[in-house]
């Protein structure tokens, strides 16, 4: 029962030909016999989650959206009295008094939750090698990374150990690890999903999205936790549309835009061929190809920094080792507070970030680098609009290159930046995107085809998506480890 | 060029304390990354006006209602610093 997506699963509730409790202890069993090779949990909430399907199943009515769906939250989601950590040692024991709104709208569809799953620390990274809990591992090949940050959610729903995870997307964290473990990861336009108590990294390019098996599971999630939230104020009124209604297999009509600088220097050939066997796919189903031009894409990754790396360093001031998380006990006077408890409970990938981000806004550097990139992120914007004016979405490849070695970009920040060089423009623009299985590399790799949108078009997302993987067999294969 | 004091003066700024071998590791790190940022001086930007709100909403409004949602004392048994009438008591500040 554990290869079943959303979907399927709740066809077999409503059957019963299981109940919430069975499935809910055969993802438990799942867990514990696999999770000491991939890492993907950091807290694992058993207790809870059957707690959670004996009221399912004594309900017996499976017809909320996600009645009786075991999932994870990538740990920076707040559980109100389940412990979320960010992966960081300076949340290490922090356990928040509340859900986040994203979390209480799963809640309310009738999902159960099996745990917190692993990021990199602060959701800095590609990899999920920055977390203060250690690295997640890829289901296809354990010497590799999952990816990052959201690097334990996909390894744990590539790993059959959840139906479906909900990740965060900042440059790419939910895209590029979906990629890298072959399964759907859904960036969704800024503002779509609340952020109420998603632990901030960058507040003006944060997002919220569902990490799933299929399309269909991912229009599912979306459906759940969109809208508008009083408790968060950059939330739009914008209506939710009925995504199933999208979920169409012809693409007839539809304009695809292959945007040249995406295929370009720094893209694996490998990468390249698969995603272009994939739009021949796209095109025998109906849709137009045509090649744009976004030239400002090759200044994505400084001016994304810069401005990500500013808002964090602000962001990150609140953790004081005065009012929670990590304090020492080394302290002699309130100075002491905040320097050694900030020094002692961050890591070294959320240290450099909180010093660019220092210095980018420091006096004398304010305008040469936040503000320039500022307006950099304008123009880029106005370059999307411009191309979205001629095309319904762009297909690009999602990461640059194939899942690497754990250890190998370790100590190279900037080449880990450059992982998210075909991402981080969604997030700049506050466009949405969606990374699904495109095939593998000869050595067993997964690869992944970025779908790409503009603002609050998620509907045609899936509706290229679904048409894909419909006429494709990537999503349905699954790792052995 | 950043120098060992550009970055302790950055760390200071920043509230870290960085020992001896972070400052060494960090230096050409944050170097590269800086001198990486340079090439946005190859974008026009004149006349442009700098964008952070992205979907062009302005303020949001909402009712002022009191919740009943009481946190106070969950918010205050976060603290890792003692508690004292209802406050967080912290050490000397000179």
């Amino acid at each position: 029962m554990l290869h079943l997506s959303i979907k399927q699963t709740q066809e077999a509730l409503r059957q019963k030909q299981f109940t919430a409790t069975e499935l809910t202890q055969a993802y438990l069993d799942r867990i514990a016999q696999t999770d000491e090779k991939l890492n993907a949990f950091v807290t694992v909430t058993a207790d809870l989650a059957l707690e959670q399907a004996k009221k399912a199943d004594e309900k017996a009515n499976f017809s909320g959206l996600l009645s009786g769906i075991p999932m994870n939250l990538k740990d920076v989601v707040c559980t109100d009295g389940i412990r979320t950590t960010a992966s960081s040692k300076m949340l290490e024991n922090f356990v928040p008094p509340y859900n986040a709104h994203l979390y209480d709208r799963l809640l309310d569809a009738g999902a159960i939750l099996l745990g917190k799953t692993n990021t990199d620390e602060f959701t800095m990274g590609s990899s999920s090698e920055n977390s203060y809990f250690g690295t997640s591992r890829n289901p296809w090949n354990l010497d590799y990374v999952p990816g990052g940050s959201s690097g334990g959610p996909a390894a744990s729903v590539a790993g059959d150990q959840s139906i479906f995870s909900i990740g965060t997307d900042t440059g790419g964290s939910i895209r590029q690890p979906s990629s890298l473990c072959s399964i759907v990861g859904l960036k969704v336009t800024y503002g779509r999903v609340p952020r109420h108590g998603c632990i901030p990294y960058a507040s003006s390019f944060d997002t919220g999205g569902p990490m799933t098996k299929t399309v269909e599971d991912a229009a599912l999630v979306l459906q759940t936790i969109a809208g508008q939230s009083e408790k968060d104020a950059t939330t739009v009124d914008t209506p939710v549309p009925d995504y199933s209604q999208f979920l169409k297999t012809d693409l007839t009509g539809m304009k695809l835009g292959l945007p040249k600088e995406y295929f370009g220097e720094g893209v694996e050939k490998e990468v390249v061929d698969t995603v272009m066997a994939g739009v021949e796919v796209l095109k025998q189903l109906g849709a137009e190809i045509v090649e744009v031009s976004l030239p400002l894409t090759k200044y994505a990754i400084p001016t994304y920094y810069l401005l990500v790396k500013s808002e964090s360093s602000s962001n990150l001031s609140r953790y004081d080792g005065v009012k929670y998380g990590h304090a020492s006990d080394q302290a002699k006077d309130l100075e002491e507070i905040y320097l050694k408890s900030r020094s002692e409970g961050f890591g070294d990938e959320v240290k450099r970030t909180i010093m660019i981000g220092t210095y980018a806004l420091s006096a004398g550097y304010y305008d040469a680098f936040y503000l320039k990139a500022a307006k950099v992120r304008a123009l880029m914007k106005r370059e999307f609009e411009t191309v979205f004016k001629t095309c319904d979405a762009l297909i690009t490849p999602t990461s640059p290159t194939l899942p690497f070695k754990i250890g190998e970009k370790a100590d190279d920040p900037l080449s880990m930046y450059m992982s998210d060089i075909l991402t981080t423009p969604i997030n700049l623009a506050g466009i949405c995107a969606m990374s699904v299985p495109a095939g593998f590399s000869q050595n067993g790799l997964p690869i992944g085809m970025q779908i790409i949108a503009n603002q609050f078009e998620e509907g045609k997302l899936f509706h290229v998506g679904h048409a894909f993987e419909q006429a494709t067999e990537w999503h349905k294969k699954r790792p052995i480890f | 060029m950043l120098s060992k004091d550009d970055v302790k003066k950055i760390a200071d700024l920043a509230k870290l304390q960085l020992s001896e071998e972070e400052i060494e590791k960090f230096l050409p790190q944050l170097q590269q990354i800086l001198d990486n940022a340079k090439m946005l001086d190859e974008v026009d930007t004149e006349g442009v006006e700098p964008i952070a709100q992205i979907t062009g909403i302005d303020n949001m409004v909402y009712e002022d209602i009191m919740a009943s949602e009481n946190l106070g004392s969950k918010l205050l048994e976060q603290s890792p610093q003692p508690i004292e009438r209802n406050m967080i008591k912290v050490s000397n500040i000179l």
